[in-house]
């Protein structure tokens, strides 16, 4: 089992497999992501509350689940870097950052658009919009250290640590509408008690969750490609890069 | 021991470390981070007086009175209630029975606003069902409201 993963994990083996890979992520993200979209703002009904202006949900909440899941995949992969040393984590983990920071911003932006027609402000400083701030500037953070070390042994060390660190805030996004006061509304899906009996009723609900699942196919796609492009930076100089190149300069 | 085993303690003992730091981080500054007051906090007095705070609650029912942009209205939790004045633009999700956030401060009792928010919560539902909800409910109202 273990020779089996390190034969996988290997730059050379990653980078022929994942080829094999992506478009099972890209296609189904394509029909997941129209289906998603048309349901959503076109079949599913207005709210009671909120009109129209609720679909934007749809992108919004999406994108900060993916906020939250990215950083932990690139905590944890970081993570495995460190102790394993293994190569692809560090991949992984340095090539998720500027993904799951454009998920935050997406989050960070729409729930700006949303909050101005509702709430009557763009941002307040509560404790789930600030800890989502803290959350962007955490992945900002990680990235600038990633790059500033030449060796990318050194970095991936120095950046790991960070994001673990900052894996503390995680827990603090999720809970803060519970834990706090705070302006954003409470949790509609995620908590164990709403599982029985939703927040949201379930012509809304189910085009959400389509769009939870192009979301995470879209991460998936632009990880690998991503990963493939950082192998072959990081393995210019040995010979099965050499070799790929060769024959593709042809 | 062998190094890698090392490193998996020295990555445990940094998870560890940094939770328990952000638990007590939290534990201390707790109060700062309540985003408002409700109607009872401030009756126990654990809204700061004096200076402006914001109140959060639900809008009472029969209570708005609207004078051009002058308006007064009640903020409850259904156990405390403030009577509020405000003058000024109120957002769309204003309506009564609403839960909303307001900044200002106390003047003799009454809440003077400088900034009134809606709030909404996680509940989403298209109108017919919200109708049907509310006629069910209806006959169960008035024992949540002393009005």
């Amino acid at each position: 089992m273990w020779k089996w993963i390190q034969a996988f994990a290997s730059p050379k083996n990653f980078y022929s497999i994942s080829h094999k890979i992506i478009p099972w992520f890209l296609y189904p993200f394509i029909v997941i992501t129209l289906v998603g979209l048309y349901w959503g703002l076109i079949i599913a009904p207005a709210d009671y509350q909120q009109g129209e202006s609720y679909r934007i949900m749809y992108i919004h909440v999406p994108a900060a689940w993916m906020s939250m899941f990215v950083y932990v995949v690139m905590a944890v992969s970081g993570g495995i870097g460190l102790i394993w040393q293994i190569k692809l984590a560090n991949v992984v983990a340095k090539v998720s950052a500027p993904i799951g920071a454009s998920f935050t911003f997406l989050a960070l932006v729409t729930g700006a658009v949303w909050g101005k027609p509702m709430w009557g402000t763009w941002w307040v400083w509560d404790a789930r919009l600030t800890s989502e701030l803290i959350l962007l500037f955490l992945y900002l953070a990680y990235m600038s250290l990633n790059n500033a070390f030449d060796n990318p042994k050194t970095a991936a060390k120095a950046s790991s640590i960070l994001a673990i660190v900052g894996l503390v805030n995680i827990p603090i996004i999720h809970y803060s509408v519970t834990w706090w006061n705070t302006l954003h509304q409470g949790a509609s899906v995620s908590s164990i008690e709403k599982i029985a009996q939703p927040a949201i009723h379930s012509d809304m609900l189910m085009p959400l969750v389509l769009m939870g699942i192009s979301f995470k196919l879209l991460y998936g796609a632009l990880m690998l490609m991503r990963a493939r492009d950082e192998v072959l930076i990081q393995e210019q100089n040995s010979g099965w890069v050499k070799k790929i190149i060769m024959e593709h300069g042809k | 021991m062998t190094k890698r085993q090392n490193r998996m303690i020295l990555v445990a003992m940094l998870v560890a470390g940094v939770g328990l730091a952000g638990y007590f981080g939290l534990k201390a500054f707790n109060e700062n981070l309540l985003y408002f007051f409700s109607p009872t906090d401030v009756v126990e007095g654990k809204a700061p007086t004096g200076k402006s705070f914001r109140l959060g609650g639900l809008v009472g029912v029969d209570s708005v009175k609207r004078d051009g942009i002058k308006v007064r209205f009640d903020v409850t939790d259904n156990k405390n209630t403030f009577s509020v004045k405000y003058e000024g633009i109120l957002p769309d999700l204003f309506r009564e029975g609403q839960g909303i956030i307001t900044t200002g401060s106390l003047v003799n009792g009454t809440f003077v606003a400088t900034e009134v928010l809606a709030k909404h919560d996680e509940n989403y539902m298209p109108p017919e069902v919200a109708d049907a909800l509310s006629k069910a409910q209806a006959i169960k109202k008035p024992a949540g409201y002393n009005e």
